[in-house]
């Protein structure tokens, strides 16, 4: 927060918080930004203003930009308030005259560490998200995200929560009511007691480098660690200052933060940047440890220690749900306000296009479907900017799932050429596999029976293995969490019991090691014409299930069944059911295939595979309402 | 899977089912339930990952431990450990008991394991958590004793025995019986291999007193291990044998008595055929009057009627002077030979012949036809089919004979078995086939002889 505080004040960031890519932020509120910020973590009560008047005694030039405003570091440094240079001068060089400047820093420390060591430092929850939310970015970045996501765009939705929840940024932030700074005129001159030397200053970093908030005001410190020591003497358990507040806030319309919902701030960034991973590659890189998650917390530095009520903020048994993520980006989007999204068009990842392109690719299917998937894509309108692009202001609220769409359109394509009945599309497979051994120089005709047995052995496979690698999942991190300083010791010893166990049964266990950690990836199928053991049906052709017309192409299978004959129309949130053993055979094998690619459940890719066929056939819907017989289309 | 195995599944597994499982015998699991139960208890709430993985893993390894797949096994348990700190108390309670279960038998077979593994292993467990301390000690020794380690497994005992710890619940001092017990077995163990020593040696030899005062010694220490677990109810049934021998071999025969009737005949105690054949064995080696060894028997005939005790019941009952008795021996040969694993019971068949053929002669008809009325249906069949005529004569032609001289008795001179083995020609048997033949003429109970 600090890094926040003292960029606002000192004017730094522009109020208008420019967005890089695509669109603007609508500006904070001017009395917002006026007002100086007072917000948790200590240092944000932490003037400004009382580090200038402390620093103006020192009278030189910037080197940079020649301006004369300074500030103070934690080391006691001068730094530049208009351009964030540090110098090398420090504050004890100029009092050198009163006490040897390294007493005072080692006194300093010493005394520091004494508290530190059992209490650790104080610290609010939020800051905690922060630190996670900074990791998460940090890791997103290591998988080639462009480095804007997490200076600008996270930081700044991160910024516009703090704000809208009243936690910093404004006039009467939640955490000073009750909690004024009592002034406690002391010896302790300026601001290096209560800071931790060891910890990056967070003025050469624009955002959330330290991760946390390292700063603080010596007298807001004060008060708080004695109102902590009065709460800790009653019931009080936590290791955050605010972690028992925390948990009892409850305000109509407030978006509390949770650990599930840092993935919605990510998400919603990547959204912002148009980046190339979807929701469902973003859960699937949690899953496999490549961003941040469970037990984010055991990177917390070492002094913010989580206990009490922090468990049940900080701890997180499950891996993140898509259709809770999806819902609580879109709670959070609204609850910041923020505009329209950048313009999904023909040219971004997330565009249906593209998509459908990837997973057909993906799934081993020929690349010749993707002029059919286009098609349906056009022909639904789900191609437009306006249908695909988010827009929390908009009168509901709703983005598209992008990924499970593409693949329902997938689904939807397959249906028109083969049928999926159980029936059709083994006996066209039959008529491939007649063709392709008479012909056997041509481009083969695709095969449906041969995809199938080839992805059904991969799929096995690959399932298997994850279930395997789930069932094997550590998820106790090495700091435990426990629920008050009497459990500690406990906590740990059943660790260290743990671990022992293990070591002993690693020993038993094969030499080698299971291949280390996957390198991240969108694709979890290959698929190489190189690779003689599977076939790879990219290249293959579809015109044993075409028939030319005139000019246009016509599909071979002159019928179509509908996902969903009626849409439920109560009020509950599903639009329709999924009763398994009511649809085909290869249906099923088809929705298993592509929901354990994007690890969501069947129900929930057959429901778009339904509310796409709703676009594509709706005449049907609203003329008859009954089942539909038969579709011609033209290519 | 070993008797060791069993032996750790065996009495001591968790507290209730030690109370279930000792009391009523019926120790009944049904794992689909559980986790019906699990899904009911949360209220449909979608269960943590968490939860999902390591239930996950547990079937996993169960998976690999059925098919032997030690390697697996271990590899997923290095996972299961994590339950230990599962947030949810109930099943971090639970925790200890399954990994100890699951991990000493991954231990017991896995290749790259050796005693000092299970050692270790052990140790752990045993201090997480109070409530497993026994338990595990005890199992821990039983595997010491497995691998020929007796005197570890007495000190594992002793320790166990001095341990101490919060308060003393009826499951504990159940379980404090039981490795005191053991104890005591082992004492036992030792004991008699002592006195086999001591039966060598000659009375003058020098050594003799040292040997027997010794014996001596340990018999007292014995008695006082196993007597405590033995008042309990339960099966303890080498217990029961080992101290009975020692307190035969001292003379205190009213004592062994007195445990032998208590352990067969108290209520408290879940119905046990051993218990009522060591009192008869007992009792036999007493000289103990006939109608006391009949009164012991006629408990055992009700428990398993084809225990091979019952030829021994039925000559007890012949010979006795009661009319009843004699009616009841009928029907005791008749239940022995209702068994398949009895049907090639040369010494039953003999009895059956002889005992119905005199009961006829006796003018006992009743008895034969009311014995016989229940299985008509199915005894020839069972017994007297063609097939069998044919193997048996093949196998046995002794038993054939007596076989067919019963079927000519009970389905007369037309049934099959007895056409065949009269059909055959035998130069030795022939005289007593032809006798046969004579007596089914004469008593058969198909054409009685109006």
């Amino acid at each position: 927060m600090r890094g926040f505080a003292a960029a606002q004040a000192h004017g730094i960031l522009s109020p208008g918080l420019a967005f890089p890519a695509g669109g603007l932020l609508p500006p904070l509120p001017e009395a917002a930004l006026a007002t100086r910020v007072t917000g948790p973590g200590g240092g944000n009560c932490r003037g400004a203003a009382m580090d200038l008047e402390e620093a103006e005694e020192f009278k030189e030039r910037c080197t940079q930009c020649e301006a004369v405003s300074w500030g103070l570091t934690d080391e006691g440094k001068y730094y530049c308030t208009s351009c964030h240079n540090v110098t090398e001068r420090s504050k004890e060089v100029i009092n050198s005259d009163i006490i040897p400047n390294a007493q005072i820093k080692a006194l300093n420390r010493g005394l520091k560490r004494k508290n530190n060591s059992e209490k650790g430092w104080d610290w609010y929850v939020c800051e905690g998200f922060q630190h996670i939310l900074y990791q998460q970015a940090e890791a997103l970045k290591n998988l080639g995200v462009g480095p804007e996501l997490k200076n600008d765009v996270l930081h700044n939705f991160w910024k516009r929560y703090l704000q809208k929840s009243k936690q910093a940024y404004c006039k009467n932030p939640v955490y000073t009511t009750g909690r004024k700074p009592t002034v406690l005129e002391d010896n302790l001159s300026h601001s290096d007691w209560a800071s931790e030397p060891e910890l990056p200053s967070d003025v050469n970093s624009p955002f959330l480098e330290s991760g946390m908030e390292s700063q603080s005001d010596v007298h807001t410190r004060k008060s708080l660690r004695i109102s902590k020591a009065l709460q800790s003497e009653t019931s009080v358990c936590s290791g955050s200052l605010d972690g028992v507040e925390y948990s009892q806030r409850k305000e109509k319309g407030l978006v509390k933060m949770t650990v599930p919902q840092t993935l919605a701030f990510c998400y919603l960034s990547l959204l912002w940047q148009r980046e190339a991973i979807t929701l469902s590659d973003l859960l699937r890189f949690v899953e496999e440890d490549h961003i941040p998650y469970i037990n984010a917390f055991q990177h917390f530095p070492e002094q913010m220690k989580l206990y009490g009520r922090d468990r049940g903020i900080f701890g997180t048994e499950s891996w993140p749900n898509y259709d809770d993520i999806y819902k609580k980006t879109i709670e959070v989007a609204t609850f910041l306000d923020l505009p329209r999204f950048p313009d999904i068009t023909e040219d971004c990842y997330l565009h249906p296009n593209i998509l459908c392109m990837k997973y057909l690719m993906e799934v081993n299917l020929p690349d010749e479907m993707h002029s059919l998937t286009c098609h349906v894509v056009k022909m639904t309108g789900m191609g437009e900017a306006d249908f695909l692009t988010f827009d929390p202001i908009a009168k509901v609220a709703k983005t598209v799932k992008y990924d499970v769409q593409a693949v329902a359109v997938i689904v939807v394509v397959l249906k028109l050429l083969f049928l999926l009945d159980d029936n059709l599309e083994w006996s066209l497979s039959n008529l491939a596999e007649k063709h392709n051994e008479k012909n056997k120089k041509d481009k083969p005709w695709f095969n449906f029976r041969k995809w199938y047995q080839i992805m059904k052995k991969a799929f096995d496979e690959k399932k298997q293995n994850w279930e395997e690698a789930r069932a094997k999942y550590l998820w106790k991190s090495e700091k435990p969490l426990y629920y008050s300083y009497v459990d500690k010791p406990v906590a740990y010893k059943k660790r260290e019991m743990v671990v022992n166990l293990q070591k002993q049964f690693s020993t038993l266990v094969d030499s080698t090691p299971t291949a280390g950690k996957k390198s991240p990836s969108s694709f979890q199928f290959n698929w190489t014409e190189e690779d003689t053991e599977r076939t790879c049906f990219h290249g293959h052709s579809l015109q044993g299930v075409l028939k030319e017309k005139g000019q246009s192409l016509l599909t071979k299978n002159s019928l179509y069944w509908l996902s969903t004959q009626k849409f439920c129309r109560c009020y509950c949130t599903h639009v329709t059911t999924y009763e398994e053993s009511n649809y085909s055979l290869s249906y099923q094998f088809i929705l298993n295939l592509f929901s354990f690619l994007l690890r969501i459940k069947a129900s929930l890719l057959h429901e778009e595979v339904s509310l796409v066929e709703k676009e594509l056939f709706k005449k049907k819907y609203s003329v008859t309402k009954k089942k539909s017989k038969s579709k011609k289309r033209r290519r | 899977m070993s008797d060791f195995s069993e032996e750790l599944k065996g009495p001591v597994t968790d507290d209730e089912q030690v109370e279930t499982s000792v009391l009523s015998g019926a120790g009944m699991h049904f794992p689909w339930l559980q986790t019906y139960i699990e899904t009911v208890a949360i209220g449909g709430k979608r269960k943590k990952d968490f939860a999902q993985t390591t239930s996950a893993c547990l079937s996993f390894i169960q998976e690999a431990l059925l098919k032997h797949q030690w390697q697996q096994a271990a590899e997923y348990m290095h996972s299961y450990f994590q339950t230990l700190e599962d947030s949810d108390s109930y099943k971090r309670q639970a925790a200890p008991e399954i990994i100890w279960k699951l991990g000493s038998e991954i231990l017991f077979y896995h290749p790259k394991s050796n005693v000092e593994t299970f050692n270790t292993f052990a140790d752990r467990m045993k201090n997480i958590g109070i409530m497993n301390y026994l338990k595990i000690s005890l199992q821990h020794a039983l595997y010491l004793l497995h691998h020929g380690m007796l005197e570890d497994a007495k000190r594992k005992l002793s320790e166990a025995e001095t341990w101490r710890h919060g308060e003393k619940t009826s499951s504990r001092e159940i379980l404090i019986n039981l490795i005191q017990a053991y104890k005591g077995l082992l004492q036992y163990y030792t004991w008699s291999k002592k006195k086999r020593e001591l039966s060598k040696l000659d009375k003058d030899d020098y050594a003799y007193s040292a040997v027997a005062q010794d014996v001596f010694n340990h018999s007292w220490k014995t008695s006082v291990n196993i007597s405590a677990l033995i008042k309990m109810p339960g099966v303890w049934d080498p217990f029961v044998k080992s101290y009975v021998e020692m307190l035969e071999f001292y003379g205190d025969r009213d004592g062994a008595q007195e445990v032998l009737t208590n352990y067969a005949y108290d209520e408290k105690f879940p119905s046990n055929p051993n218990a009522h054949i060591y009192l008869y064995n007992f009792l036999k080696r007493q000289k103990a009057p006939r109608s006391k060894l009949i009164s012991v028997l006629k408990i055992l005939y009700q428990i398993v009627p084809s225990h091979k005790l019952m030829l021994e019941f039925h000559t007890l009952l012949r010979k006795s002077e009661k009319e009843e008795h004699h009616k009841l021996g009928l029907e005791v040969l008749f239940g022995v030979l209702d068994f398949a694993g009895c049907t090639k019971n040369i010494t039953a068949w003999k009895y059956l012949a002889k005992y119905v053929k005199k009961t006829l002669m006796g003018n006992h008809l009743v008895w034969v036809q009311e014995e016989w009325k229940s299985r008509k249906n199915w005894w020839p069949s069972f017994h007297f089919s063609y097939f069998w005529a044919k193997s048996d004569w093949k196998e046995d032609t002794a038993l054939a004979c007596e076989k067919a001289f019963v079927a000519g008795l009970l389905l007369g001179k037309g049934c099959r078995y007895f056409r065949y083995i009269l059909k055959q020609d035998h130069q030795i048997l022939g005289k007593k086939i032809k006798r046969m033949k004579r007596s089914v003429k004469k008593y058969s109970i198909v054409n009685p002889r109006l």
